[in-house]
């Protein structure tokens, strides 16, 4: 059955407001991310749409449309970002070809670029990170929501979402001091996990908490009332209840570490062609090459680094691909338990 | 006495400019806000540079940005600042796409990179190829026959040698590295830019003073570090045998020295590295100011005018304080010359 959702006359012009507020925020954002005023012309046709939605059948269809915008501005931004990075990363990648992502030699005299280094780097950090952080992460996150007094929950959440905001910088200056130096780690691929594992607890810990929460009480209290222990109510009802989204969570965490440049880029050691699972080597990651060689390169070099930027990109998206399918499958299989 | 009494004149004059505009323009007084950006090689002199000029010109603000010299280059060639400061030149494909038309290259600037070290020894002398050596890790152990023997009389450590360079692209890396291409050019196979090669078992700090923390934190430790930080931090640094076959230590007066041997270009490009004569301290580096030679405003081209005419003549007195070295007369008279061809448009 179709309900009218047309509104009183009123309603119109905050609707037609705000959908003009959307586009003009999307011409905006798109010219920038364009570089030039040229991509303010894919928005013309979409405000004719809106205008003739607004004036012809009320705010329903206008707010279709405006809906409509908002989404298509973030594909359309998205778009054109990949394009403008994939076209100034072209040079480099027209020249070493698949090279780029499979050898190891980084050479900026040379003009030759191989990232495959930095790529390992990247991940093999993020995969530190993610071991280090997911215990921890999903220990506080069990223990706010199953163990904790009632009157430590709401600080303990807050002290958690507090660490989240740190700036990164602070994160990275901090490791130098007391990781590199103080406790002798020096700059390495375990100083860099360490840090980057802190950084991407809080957000674990915080997703992991409101997933862990949704588990229907009536599960818990079924486990309780068949005489499991507290252990055993765990593991029967929440973790599987939770699973898919602690995978989404863990992955989320996974992203930001690889994506972490400052504190990266700090502690990492910087040293070129470091392809080992030596965890006390110094090596680099994509976004720390990025972020320190960007100042003094010439165009070729400018092309590389983009084209690292569309590399870590590509591997983000394929993380969180990865764990949407997760997530979905193990949903389904939990539905159809 | 002479100085105070203009810095009297002067500011009475923009005393007087506060009253009447017209009257300020005419006799010279000098308002203007001037946008800049470029080396971090010569941050410290613009900062002391820009708070001297300021306080006679007081209606006169001067920004620099030291975000390094790449970055100078772009921002110039985009016409997005009102002048900038360099330690390279541009290549000859970039020089063309500078948007405003031609610009003159000033140089005003030397500065000694040193070669800080952390042992015992309050003595070492280094040779072009045994530097090479050193920072390719072919020689690894201070007790190194190479290194004794630019080093007589003097026993230095069974001790490993760690080797500090910078994390980030660098000016200093790029003139450090061009330095061993010429110095050593069969032995040094890095080749020179603003970021090379290093090999994995060396450490990279950022910037000038993350090289000097390394090198002062790490016994046996050897890096590349500008004579003012090294200064700063408290390093010892070596003596480099220079093309006359003596060892010079860094200092003021071994950089300038370095200047007053070399062929400087038409356009006053030059490159004071590796230079001749007896004193010069050989890794000598250099850096410039870019500026315009049709100024398109009246205020602001009166101001760069003048602000690079003070850089060359008593800002050059500021240079020994902050370790860095004046600019040889022949050099300066050059660049005071050159400094006359910008035009500044009448109204």
């Amino acid at each position: 059955m179709r309900l009218d959702l047309r509104g009183p006359d009123q309603l119109r012009i905050p609707t037609i407001v705000a959908g003009l507020a959307v586009l003009g925020a999307g011409v905006a954002l798109t010219a920038l991310a364009a570089g030039g005023p040229l991509g303010v012309l894919a928005w013309f046709p979409i405000l004719a749409g809106l205008v003739v939605a607004a004036r012809g059948t009320g705010a329903d269809r206008a707010f279709r449309w405006t809906a409509i915008a908002a989404a298509g501005i973030v594909l359309l931004v998205l778009g054109v970002i990949a394009l403008v990075m994939i076209d100034r990363a072209s040079p480099v990648l027209g020249k070493m070809g698949l090279a780029f992502f499979t050898s190891s030699r980084w050479s900026a005299p040379d003009a030759v670029y191989g990232a495959l280094p930095f790529i390992w780097g990247t991940l093999y950090t993020a995969a530190i990170a993610v071991v280090l952080s997911v215990p921890i992460s999903l220990g506080v996150a069990l223990f706010i929501t199953q163990v904790a007094p009632r009157w430590l929950k709401k600080p303990m959440v807050y002290l958690i979402d507090l660490l989240a905001v740190v700036p990164s910088v602070v994160f990275g200056l901090w490791g130098v001091l007391v990781l590199s130096h103080h406790f002798g780690l020096g700059r390495s691929f375990l100083t860099a996990g360490i840090i980057l594992g802190i950084m991407i607890t809080p957000i674990i810990t915080s997703l992991a908490r409101e997933v862990i929460e949704t588990t229907p009480a009536s599960d818990k209290e079924a486990a309780l009332a068949l005489g499991c222990t507290r252990w055993e109510m765990i593991t029967a009802t929440v973790l599987p209840h939770s699973k898919g989204g602690l995978v989404g969570a863990v992955m989320l965490g996974l992203g930001r570490a690889m994506g972490e440049t400052i504190a990266a880029a700090l502690v990492i050691g910087s040293a070129l062609g470091q392809i080992t699972l030596d965890p006390f080597a110094p090596g680099n990651s994509m976004p720390a090459v990025i972020a320190n060689e960007w100042g003094e390169a010439d165009d070729m070099h400018k092309s590389a680094l983009i084209a690292l930027a569309v590399t870590l990109f590509v591997i983000t998206i394929a993380v969180n691909l990865i764990a949407t399918t997760i997530v979905q499958r193990s949903m389904r299989r939990s539905r159809g338990a | 006495m002479n100085r105070t009494l203009v810095v009297g004149a002067l500011a009475a004059v923009s005393l007087l400019g506060c009253k009447k505009k017209d009257d300020a323009s005419a006799t010279g007084a000098l308002a203007a806000t001037l946008d800049a950006s470029g080396a971090t090689f010569q941050k410290a002199f613009q900062e002391v540079a820009i708070e001297e000029f300021t306080a006679t010109h007081k209606q006169v603000t001067i920004n620099y940005g030291a975000g390094g010299s790449g970055k100078g280059r772009q921002d110039f060639a985009d016409k997005i600042v009102d002048f900038a400061c360099t330690d390279a030149p541009y290549k000859p494909e970039d020089a063309g796409k500078v948007k405003g038309g031609a610009f003159l290259y000033i140089p005003n600037v030397l500065g000694a990179i040193t070669l800080s070290y952390n042992l015992d020894s309050d003595k070492l002398q280094l040779s072009p190829d045994v530097i090479a050596k050193i920072f390719q890790r072919e020689i690894t152990r201070w007790n190194d026959p190479a290194i004794a023997a630019d080093n007589p009389g003097v026993t230095l450590p069974d001790l490993a040698i760690v080797v500090a360079h910078r994390s980030d692209g660098s000016g200093t890396t790029e003139n450090f590295t061009r330095y061993l291409s010429l110095a050593a050019p069969t032995t040094w196979k890095l080749k020179s830019g603003s970021t090379v090669e290093w090999s994995a078992d060396t450490q990279a700090g950022n910037g000038n003073g993350g090289v000097a923390q390394i090198v002062k934190s790490t016994k046996g430790a050897i890096g590349y570090v500008d004579l003012s930080d090294a200064k700063a931090s408290g390093l010892k640094y070596a003596a480099v045998k220079n093309q006359a076959g003596k060892y010079i230590a860094p200092s003021v007066e071994a950089t300038t020295a370095a200047g007053e041997g070399i062929e400087v270009q038409p356009d006053l490009l030059f490159s004071a590295l590796n230079a001749k004569g007896d004193a010069a301290y050989p890794i000598t580096a250099q850096s410039w100011c870019l500026v315009y030679e049709k100024q398109t405003d009246k205020a602001k081209g009166e101001a760069v005018k003048a602000y690079f005419k003070y850089m060359l003549t008593d800002g050059q007195k500021l240079l020994p304080e902050i370790d860095f070295a004046p600019l040889p007369k022949s050099i300066q008279d050059k660049a005071l010359t050159q400094l006359e061809k910008v035009q500044v448009p009448a109204s």
